[in-house]
C-alpha cells in the first residue's frame, strides 16, 4: 500500500485514505463553445499515459476532502512529490534528479 | 519407543506422548513433533500420492517448501467439515493430541491407488498434454473433456461447509522488521534493538532459531548452540523485541508494507474458542531485514521422488531437531559439502551409511578423512541412474562418470537416499519488491542485487554460508538498518566452533546411461514435472522461461517452485543453449506459502462483509413483513406482501391502491446535498443542464446532470429554499458520486465560486405520499402552509410543520399522481410515518416498495438513471431535450452534445414497446428488425425496463433502439430462447400523457 503526503494536511498517510482522480493539469476550457471538435475530443479523452513520471490528481477523500496534484513514477509506483491544486507543475528534471 | 526415534535427541519432549491418527491408524508421537516427524519416527515415509501420475510420495523436506507430504487435517475439538484443511504440509503441521490426518489423491487407499495407472501411461502424458489432446472436436469440450479434467484435477478436497473459526486483522508499526529467526535474523534483531529501535522478529516455524535448531553441536562464543539460542531469545525479549513464531511473512508490498499471517490455534489440542484461528498483520516497517536463509535443492535423477529419497539437510533436521532417524541404511548423493555432515550425524546415531556418492571428482580432505574414520565408502565422480522400490526406496544404482562417459552401474541396497544439489537463497520476498537479481556463476544461482525498498538482506539469503558468517552479516545488516534510521550501534561478531561451512557445484539432471525419454527425473515434485518435460517444451518452441513454466507447469504448484525453480532454469538454459542469466528467472508473487482465505477475509464475512444502510422507517417495514432488496448499500423495501400474496399480486394491489386512493413510500434513501452560498444558483447553472437562476425560492425543478462527455450521469428534483440555498436530491446509488463530482468542479475549475456543499442524505427522512387522496390524508397535519392546488401547485416547495415536526414539504411526483414528499429530520421519520399510516387507514392507504415505484414511474415514462440509461445516453436520446437550458452559454457536458457523433439520427433512443401478444418482455433482451435474418443477427437495441401494468391491463416496456424516434408504430422483434416476440414501438408515456392527474 502506497504512502501519500497530503499537501493540505502536511501528513503522510496510507493510500486507503485517498482516491485517484485522473491526469493533472488538464484545464477545462474557459469557453467550451469556442473549442473545435478535435480539441474538445483531446480534452475529453486523450491522456499521456507515460512510462515514468506522471502528473496526476488525487483526492484526500477520507481526510480533508481536498483535490491535489502529484507526480508519481508509473514504473516504481513512487510519489516524487505532491502539491496543492493550482500550483505550477514542478520541474521534472529536479524531481527525478532527487529521486535517484 | 518408536523404531526410528533416537532417545534423548532433538527438541521434542520425550516425556510427553501425543496420540494421533493417520488414515485411521493410531500412532504415537512426541510433544514438539510435526506430523511428518512423528510418522517418520515409525518408519512411515509414504504420506501421499502425486498430482498427475499418482506416484507414491513421502516427505522430501522438513519445512514449508514441502511439495509431497500434503495431507488433509481436521482442526479443533469437533473436527467438523468446516474445519477440514486440505493440502496441509505434514512437515509444518504441529502434532497435537487427537489430530486426524488423512492422505490425499488416492483411491481406494494410499498403498493401492487406482489412479496410479497414469504412471504407466506417462509417455502418453507429456508436457502440454492437455493442450494437445483436448483441442478437437470442439463440441467435445463441454460434455466430455471438461467434466473429465475437472474430475481428475485438483489436489485435496475442498470442504463444503462454512469455516466456523474466526480470523483477526491487526496493524503494526515497527522500526525494524526482521523476517527469519535463524542466526542472521537473531543477530540483526539484536543489533537493531541495542540501537534502541522498536524491533519485530518473525519466523514461520513453531520456534525461533532457524538452522540453529538443526545444529546442536555448534558452539557459539563458547556456549553450545541451543543454550546460546535460549539466552539470545531471552535477551531479545528483555530488549523489548516483539518475537513472533508461527508467523509467515506472506508478501512484501509497496513502501515496506509486509503482510504476516500468524497461526494462533492450529497447534493447540483444545484451543480457547475466544481466540482467532489466524491473525493477518499489516506491518509498516521503517526498515526490513530479510534473513530468510536458503533452501536446499534436490538432485535430478531417475526415480528421485520415491518415498525415502529426501534432502540431506532435512534428514539432518529430522535427526537433530526431532530426534528421528529417517532410515536404517542410507545412501548420500550430493554435489555439495553440506550433505556430508548429514551423513556423519546419522552415522553417529546408528544409521548405516552405505555410501556417500559425490558427483564431484575433487573433494575436501577433511571430509574424506572423517568418512574414512567412520568406515563410510566414498564414491567420487559418480552419478545416480535409478532407484528401485514400490512404496519406499529399496536400492539405488550408481555409476562412475569418467570424462563425460557413464560407466557400468552398481546397485546399493538402502531404505533412504539423502540428496543435496546445493542451496538456493530464498529470494521470494525480495522479488516481491521488484528487486533486481544478479547471477552468481560460481554458485549457479541468483543473488539479491538492489531494491528500491528500505530493505537489507542478511546471511544465507544473499549467498553466505555458515553460522559464523550469518551471525556477522546479520549483525552488520541490523546495524545498517539502525544507521539508516539515525541510530548508531556497533555490529558484533561471534566466534563459532564446529561451524559447517562448505561449497558445491550446481548440476543439471545427472548423467545417465538410459534413453532420456524413459527416465523419470522429477524437477517439480508437486506438479510432476520432469527434466524430460522441460526439454520437450524447449524442443516444441518455448523460448521464454515464462512460457516453459506455463507449458510444463514447472514451479506453478502451491510450493511456488521453492525446490524446482533454479533446477528448472538450469535445465531449460541448457536445452536452449544459453547462459542461465540470459534465460532469467520467473517472477515470485505473494503469498510466500499457501494462505487461508479466512486470514485474508478477516472480519469481512457474513453481516460484516459490507455495511447495510437502513432508513429510520426500515424497522416499521420489517415489522410489516416487507420483502427487501439491496440498492447500493441501502436495504430498501421492495414490496409489502399481505398473507398469501406473491410479488406480482402484492405489486398489482399496491399499484391499484396508489392510483385509486393513496400510497406511502419511504424515499429516505434518495441522495441529498445542500448547496449554500451567494453563488449557489450560479454553481447549479454550471453543473446541471437546466436553468436555475430564475427559479423562485418556493419552487422545485427536475435537474439533469451530465458528465463532461455529454452522457447522463444522474438526475433528481432540486428545491430552491432561499436565494442562496438549494436542497438537491440525487439517485439513491449516485449520492456520493454526484457530491464528489461537484466538489471536483468547485475545488479545481471554479474555486472562485462562493458555495458550500454538504451531504445531508442521512439528516432527512423522506416520506412520499402519492395518489388522488394524498392531499386529503396530509392536509390535516400541516401547519404553516396552504396546500390548496392554487396556493401549492405541482413543483411547489415550502417549509411548515407536519404533525408538529419541522418539515420541508414538496409537491412532486414520481408516479404521475398527485404527490407530496415530506422531508423531516431523520429522528422523526418513523413517528411521522406511523402517524400518517394510522390516519391513512380511513383513506385506504397502502405502503408500497421499490417494485411498485418502478412500475408506476415506467407507466409515465420517467427514466431511472442506470437502468434506462447506460453511460452512453444523451438527454436527447432519453427524450429529455426539454430539460436543457437552451439559453445557457455553458454547463458540464454541453459542448459534447454538439459533437458529430451525438447528432446522428441512428443513435439509440429511448422508446416504449408494446408486445403484440401481450406477453411480458425480459429486461436486457436484444431487439432485431428482421427476425428471419441469419444468425448472428444485427441487434439494434435492448429492453431496459419491463413490467406488467395494472393501470393499462397489459405489459409495457422501455427500450433503447437505434433510430427509435423515427420508428414510431413500427414492429420490432425480440428473439428469445423458445420463441420470437413481436413488439410495436410507441412513445414512453403510457398513462395520462397530458399530466392531468398531477394537477388535481
Amino acid at each position: 500500500m502506497l504512502l501519500i503526503t497530503c499537501p493540505y494536511c502536511q501528513e503522510t498517510l496510507p493510500e486507503a485514505e485517498f482516491v485517484y482522480a485522473g491526469e493533472a493539469h488538464i484545464a477545462r476550457p474557459e469557453d467550451p463553445s469556442q473549442v473545435s471538435d478535435e480539441a474538445w475530443r483531446d480534452f475529453l479523452f486523450i491522456r499521456t499515459n507515460p512510462k515514468g513520471p506522471h502528473f496526476e490528481r488525487w483526492r484526500h477523500l477520507h481526510g480533508c476532502g481536498r483535490f491535489f496534484n502529484a507526480v508519481r513514477d508509473t514504473v516504481s509506483d513512487r510519489f516524487l512529490t505532491t502539491y496543492k491544486a493550482g500550483e505550477p507543475k514542478p520541474d521534472l528534471a529536479t524531481l527525478t534528479g532527487e529521486a535517484k | 519407543m518408536s523404531a526410528f526415534r533416537v532417545h534423548g535427541k532433538g527438541r521434542v519432549n520425550h516425556g510427553r506422548k501425543v496420540g494421533f491418527r493417520f488414515d485411521g491408524t493410531p500412532f504415537e508421537g512426541l510433544e514438539g513433533d510435526t506430523v511428518a516427524s512423528a510418522l517418520l519416527a515409525h518408519g512411515v515415509h509414504l504420506m501421499g500420492r502425486s498430482f498427475k501420475y499418482h506416484r507414491p510420495r513421502g516427505p522430501v523436506t522438513a519445512g514449508s517448501e514441502e511439495p509431497n507430504a500434503l495431507i488433509e487435517t481436521r482442526r479443533g475439538i469437533d473436527r467438523s467439515e468446516g474445519r477440514v484443511e486440505p493440502n496441509t504440509r505434514a512437515t509444518m503441521a504441529e502434532l497435537r493430541e487427537g489430530l486426524e490426518a488423512v492422505s490425499q489423491n488416492r483411491w481406494p487407499s494410499l498403498g493401492f491407488d487406482v489412479g496410479a495407472v497414469n504412471d504407466g501411461f506417462h509417455k502418453l502424458l507429456p508436457a502440454g498434454f492437455y493442450y494437445k489432446t483436448f483441442m478437437w472436436p470442439k463440441s467435445f469440450w463441454d460434455k466430455v473433456y471438461e467434466p473429465f479434467i475437472r474430475a481428475a484435477a485438483g489436489l485435496g478436497r475442498s470442504p463444503d461447509a462454512p469455516d466456523p473459526d474466526s480470523y483477526a486483522s491487526r496493524y503494526l508499526h515497527t522500526d525494524v522488521l526482521v523476517v527469519g529467526g535463524g542466526p542472521a535474523g537473531l543477530a540483526a534483531a539484536r543489533a537493531a534493538a541495542e540501537a534502541g529501535l522498536r524491533v519485530t522478529l518473525v519466523d514461520e516455524s513453531s520456534e525461533i532459531g532457524g538452522s540453529l535448531l538443526s545444529e546442536p553441536d555448534v558452539v557459539i562464543d563458547g556456549t553450545p548452540a541451543w543454550d546460546w539460542l535460549a539466552g539470545e531469545v531471552a535477551a531479545l525479549a528483555a530488549l523489548g523485541v516483539k518475537l513472533m513464531p508461527r508467523t509467515t511473512a506472506i508478501g512484501y508490498y509497496h513502501q515496506n508494507m509486509i503482510g504476516l499471517v500468524e497461526r494462533v490455534t492450529d497447534h493447540l489440542a483444545e484451543p480457547d474458542p475466544a481466540l482467532p484461528r489466524e491473525r493477518l498483520w499489516r506491518v509498516r516497517a521503517r526498515q526490513v531485514v530479510l534473513a530468510q536463509g536458503a533452501l536446499e535443492k534436490p538432485l535430478i535423477f531417475d526415480g528421485n521422488d520415491r518415498p525415502g529419497v529426501m534432502l540431506a539437510g532435512s534428514a539432518q533436521t529430522y535427526l537433530n531437531r526431532y530426534g528421528v532417524r529417517v532410515g536404517q541404511t542410507a545412501v548420500v548423493v550430493t554435489s555439495h559439502d553440506s550433505a556430508w555432515s548429514a551423513a556423519f550425524d546419522l552415522a553417529a546415531v546408528g544409521t548405516s551409511i552405505a555410501a556417500i556418492v559425490d558427483t564431484r571428482a575433487e573433494l575436501r580432505e577433511d571430509l574424506l578423512g572423517r568418512a574414512h574414520a567412520l568406515g563410510i565408502e566414498v564414491l567420487r565422480g559418480h552419478t545416480v541412474t535409478g532407484t528401485a522400490g514400490r512404496l519406499r526406496v529399496s536400492a539405488i544404482t550408481v555409476n562412475p562418470v569418467q570424462s563425460g562417459a557413464v560407466g557400468a552401474g552398481r546397485n546399493i541396497a538402502c531404505d533412504c537416499v539423502l540428496m543435496s544439489g546445493g542451496w538456493t537463497p530464498t529470494l521470494h520476498l525480495f522479488s516481491h519488491t521488484q528487486g533486481k537479481l544478479e547471477w552468481d556463476e560460481e554458485g549457479k544461482t541468483f543473488l539479491p542485487f538492489e531494491t528500491r525498498e528500505d530493505c537489507q538482506i542478511a546471511g544465507a539469503g544473499r549467498g553466505l554460508w555458515g553460522i559464523e558468517a550469518a551471525l556477522a552479516d546479520g549483525s552488520a545488516m541490523g546495524a545498517r538498518a539502525a544507521e539508516a534510521l539515525g541510530a548508531r550501534v556497533l555490529a558484533r561478531s561471534h566466534a563459532v566452533e564446529r561451524d559447517r561451512t562448505g561449497s558445491g557445484v550446481a548440476k543439471k539432471e545427472l548423467p545417465t546411461l538410459k534413453d532420456l525419454t524413459s527416465t523419470r527425473a522429477f524437477v517439480d515434485f508437486q506438479n510432476d514435472v520432469t527434466a524430460k518435460d522441460l526439454r520437450l517444451a524447449v524442443r516444441e518452441g518455448m523460448r521464454s522461461i515464462e512460457h516453459v513454466k506455463r507449458y510444463t507447469t514447472n514451479g506453478m504448484a502451491t510450493d511456488q517452485g521453492k525446490m524446482s525453480n533454479i533446477n528448472g532454469l538450469i535445465i531449460a538454459a541448457d536445452a536452449l543453449g544459453k547462459p542461465a542469466p540470459q534465460v532469467g528467472l520467473t517472477t515470485f508473487r505473494p503469498p510466500y506459502t499457501p494462505t487461508s482465505f479466512g486470514a485474508l477475509c478477516g472480519y469481512h464475512r457474513g453481516d460484516h462483509f459490507d455495511l447495510t444502510r437502513k432508513t429510520p422507517i426500515d424497522p416499521w417495514a420489517e415489522a410489516q413483513g416487507a420483502v427487501f432488496e439491496p440498492v447500493g448499500q441501502w436495504r430498501r423495501a421492495r414490496y409489502f406482501p399481505k398473507p398469501g400474496e406473491d410479488m406480482d399480486t402484492a405489486v398489482a394491489r399496491e399499484c391499484l391502491t396508489t392510483r385509486s386512493a393513496v400510497g406511502m413510500f419511504d424515499a429516505s434513501t434518495l441522495g441529498k446535498i445542500e448547496i449554500v452560498g451567494p453563488d449557489a444558483a450560479a454553481f447549479l447553472e454550471r453543473m446541471y443542464t437546466n436553468p436555475w437562476s430564475k427559479l423562485a425560492p418556493d419552487r422545485c425543478r427536475y435537474g439533469l446532470l451530465l458528465g463532461e462527455d455529454g452522457f447522463i450521469r444522474d438526475d433528481g428534483v432540486i428545491a430552491r429554499l432561499a436565494q442562496d440555498r438549494f436542497h438537491v436530491t440525487t439517485t439513491t446509488g449516485g449520492a456520493a458520486r454526484v457530491l464528489a463530482m461537484m466538489e471536483d468542479y468547485l475545488q479545481t475549475e471554479w474555486p472562485h465560486l462562493k458555495v458550500w456543499l454538504t451531504s445531508v442524505t442521512e439528516q432527512w427522512a423522506t416520506i412520499a405520499l402519492n395518489g388522488p387522496k394524498a392531499r386529503a390524508l396530509l392536509e390535516p397535519f400541516v401547519e404553516g402552509l396552504d396546500l390548496t392546488p392554487e396556493a401549492f401547485p405541482h413543483m411547489a416547495n415550502g417549509t411548515c410543520t407536519v404533525a408538529g415536526f419541522p418539515a420541508r414539504l414538496w409537491r412532486v411526483s414520481f408516479t404521475g399522481e398527485l404527490g407530496f414528499e415530506i422531508n423531516v429530520p431523520a429522528r422523526h421519520g418513523r413517528e411521522l410515518w406511523e402517524i400518517l399510516w394510522q390516519a391513512g387507514q380511513a383513506h385506504g392507504v397502502c405502503a408500497y416498495g421499490t417494485e411498485t415505484m418502478h412500475v408506476l414511474r415506467a407507466e409515465k415514462g420517467y427514466i431511472i438513471v442506470g437502468q434506462d440509461t447506460d453511460g452512453t445516453v444523451t438527454p436527447q436520446d432519453a427524450g429529455l431535450g426539454w430539460a436543457i437550458g437552451k439559453a445557457k452559454p455553458d454547463f458540464v457536458g454541453k459542448r459534447s452534445l454538439s459533437r458529430p457523433d451525438m447528432l446522428v439520427e441512428s443513435r439509440k433512443q429511448l422508446v416504449g414497446l408494446l408486445t403484440e401478444d401481450h406477453s411480458k418482455l425480459e429486461e436486457g433482451a436484444q431487439i432485431v428488425l428482421d427476425p428471419s435474418q441469419p444468425i448472428p443477427m444485427k441487434m439494434v437495441g435492448h429492453v431496459t425496463s419491463s413490467y406488467h401494468s395494472q393501470a393499462l391491463g397489459r405489459p409495457i416496456a422501455l427500450a433503447l433502439v437505434e433510430g427509435g424516434f423515427g420508428r414510431m408504430g413500427d414492429l420490432v422483434h425480440v428473439p428469445m430462447e423458445d420463441r420470437t416476440l413481436a413488439a410495436r414501438i410507441t412513445g414512453t408515456v403510457f398513462l395520462d400523457p397530458a399530466g392531468d392527474r398531477l394537477k388535481m
